[in-house]
């Protein structure tokens, strides 16, 4: 199979405007991806899946991967003049990337036996901006994994045929594999009649007349 | 007399509903979770014109658990015993998935006898899933009993070949980054050739009771047609695309473990039917048998782990990999993103079953409810596996 590089000058031919960029591997896997833009990535997906040196027809693993806000801090030696001395002073510097969510495609060639080349789309934030588009018209075994992405992680892709909640159930109402999820004490919890039904009774009726002080002993100093 | 005519004429009278539904209105029909025939507690909400389903649209999540994120912050040793419960047949498969995956990640060579051990679990799992396979679907056809209790029979040696060696007979925990926990006696070897040597016979017998069956041929054949174009499309793997004429399997395509030194076939269907499914596996364990004489004769004594291995504070460089291997039921695959950290950033299970079911709606449309039940059951699932 030919090499990244290829490959993505190959699509910026093909598809006019597509930004793609080599994400680097650094494990001793050496399964490099490519970042591809969100406007251009299901023109892309056609490309790769009809291109015939490539020909990936079979899309294996679709998943999602949370990124979040990150602070790196970043230390530089600066030479400074202090008191007419000019010193090595060593500053810190804070940046903020922001975080995002991405979705990862693992895609082989079944015709050729090759592969995998892995694309990858990110969304522009963790908030709003959690829109995709979804490449289930290009690879319909993206259909379950993209539900279960936007299942989890809460990826919008647009152009899904059936997005719905797949393995949460509907009523659910955060994405539990983000980073920053906290599960909640009691899942079972919710409001019952029951609960209504005491909040009434204790308006309804006076509190209980304290006792001889038989239950108290225990809060006595 | 004349009243009680009115009456019988009255009875006779179909109601006012009657004519709409005559005409095909569609009845929603909730199969499952609780019922025998599918595999665990998968639901399907069918929509129904007379006994035909028109539309069927799977409902999961009744057994999951959330495992990638149990994944994500656990170790990476720690989730080993946890992949057993994935795909609760086949343990060894999933450990080897996992086992790979980390070594790809962290770049660990494997000794030889360890992966000729991780080649005979490996195809010992696909036997007994396989088998037993076969059984439960005969039972969802109606041929309850007798065919299942054969197919355990059989499973049931391999369970305690599995027991001997690991220490329990599902939950196996065997494989270790860069080896196997514990080395194989010659008697177990021995004991495990002798199994295998006889396994042929029960396939047999079991081939010539079942799939020459005038019913089963009766229920299979035509039933659930699979093209290969959807397959591909819809990411079917394992025997199930090898049943449309697809050849794909991983262990010729990937060449992981020792698979290239064995030489072994590997069988196609022709019309992606329920019956070409059936014979798949019934064929496949027939390979898999030649593929365990050749490992049994070649294995030889050595090491079964890296010692150069941390078992603890292991910690992979930071990077992503995906291994996958061909899992009895297709591809099983696992992603693993590290930040240097004890604990995966990202622990993703590529699961065949969940995918391959992608496709049970386009296999069940214009069949009757009683093939849905034989078309579900020849697709393999094990609802661990689905809902994760």
């Amino acid at each position: 199979m030919e090499s990244l590089g290829e490959i993505k000058s190959r699509i910026e031919a093909a598809v006019f405007g597509a930004k793609i960029e080599i994400m680097q591997n650094g494990s001793p896997s050496q399964q490099h991806s490519l970042l591809i833009d969100n406007e251009h990535a299901v023109a892309v997906a056609r490309f790769l899946r009809v291109d015939p040196a490539l020909y990936l027809d079979f899309c294996s693993n679709v998943t999602g991967v949370d990124w979040l806000d990150r602070v790196v801090k970043k230390t530089t030696k600066v030479k400074k003049i202090v008191d007419g001395q000019e010193k090595e002073v060593v500053e810190t510097s804070e940046e903020k990337i922001p975080g995002y969510l991405e979705a990862v495609y693992h895609l082989y060639s079944i015709t050729h036996k090759h592969g995998p080349v892995i694309i990858r789309m990110r969304t522009s934030d963790r908030a709003d901006g959690t829109h995709l588009p979804s490449l289930t018209p290009v690879w319909r075994s993206a259909e379950f994994q993209e539900r279960e992405i936007f299942d989890l992680y809460g990826i919008r892709f647009g152009g899904h045929p059936d997005l719905r909640r797949i393995l949460m159930w509907d009523e659910f109402e955060n994405y539990p594999m983000r980073k920053d999820y906290h599960e909640p004490d009691d899942y079972e919890w919710e409001p019952t009649p029951h609960d209504d039904v005491m909040e009434k009774a204790k308006v309804h009726y006076p509190p209980r007349p304290e006792m001889d002080g038989a239950e108290k002993i225990t809060s006595q100093p | 007399m004349s009243a009680v005519v009115e009456t019988i004429e009255a009875m006779e009278r179909p109601p006012l509903s009657m004519g709409s539904r005559l005409e095909g209105e569609l009845l929603e029909v909730s199969m499952g979770p609780q019922h025998p025939s599918t595999h665990g507690v998968f639901r399907m909400n069918v929509a129904l014109d007379g006994e035909i389903v028109r539309k069927l649209k799977p409902v999961f999540g009744y057994l999951h658990r959330n495992h990638e994120k149990i994944g994500e912050n656990t170790s990476y040793l720690g989730s080993m015993p946890y992949t057993d419960r994935l795909d609760y047949f086949c343990s060894m498969t999933n450990n080897w998935a996992y086992a790979l995956s980390v070594e790809k990640l962290a770049g660990i060579e494997v000794p030889e006898r360890a992966e000729y051990l991780r080649v005979i679990l490996a195809e010992l799992t696909r036997l007994q899933n396989h088998a037993s396979l076969l059984g439960f679907l005969l039972s969802d056809m109606g041929a309850w009993g007798t065919p299942l209790m054969y197919a355990f029979r059989e499973r049931e040696k391999i369970l305690d070949l599995f027991e001997s060696l690991a220490g329990s007979r599902m939950m196996c925990d065997y494989m270790r980054f860069g080896g196997c926990r514990v080395d194989a006696s010659e008697e177990w070897l021995a004991g495990a050739q002798q199994i295998v040597d006889r396994f042929p016979k029960f396939l047999d017998e079991f081939e010539e009771l079942i799939l020459g069956n005038e019913i089963v041929i009766g229920r299979t054949q035509n039933v659930g047609k699979l093209s290969a174009e959807l397959a591909v499309n819809a990411g079917i793997t394992g025997p199930m695309l090898r049943a449309c004429g697809v050849n794909y399997d991983i262990r010729k395509i990937d060449c992981y473990g020792f698979y290239p030194r064995f030489k072994f076939r590997i069988p196609l269907g022709e019309h992606g039917d329920t019956y070409d499914r059936l014979m798949m596996r019934a064929l496949e364990m027939r390979e898999s048998v030649e593929i365990l004489k050749q490992a049994f004769a070649q294995i030889a004594p050595g090491p079964i782990v890296n010692p150069k291995v941390k078992v603890r504070a292991f910690r992979p460089p930071v990077g992503e990999a995906y291994g996958r291997i061909e899992g009895p039921k297709g591809e099983l695959g696992f992603y693993l993103i590290s930040d240097g950290a004890p604990n995966p950033y990202r622990y993703r299970v590529r699961p065949p079953s969940f995918i391959n079911l992608t496709v049970l709606e386009d296999l069940c449309l214009g069949h009757t409810v009683a093939d849905v039940m034989v078309i579900l059951g020849s697709i393999d699932i094990v609802m661990g596996e689905v809902d994760r």
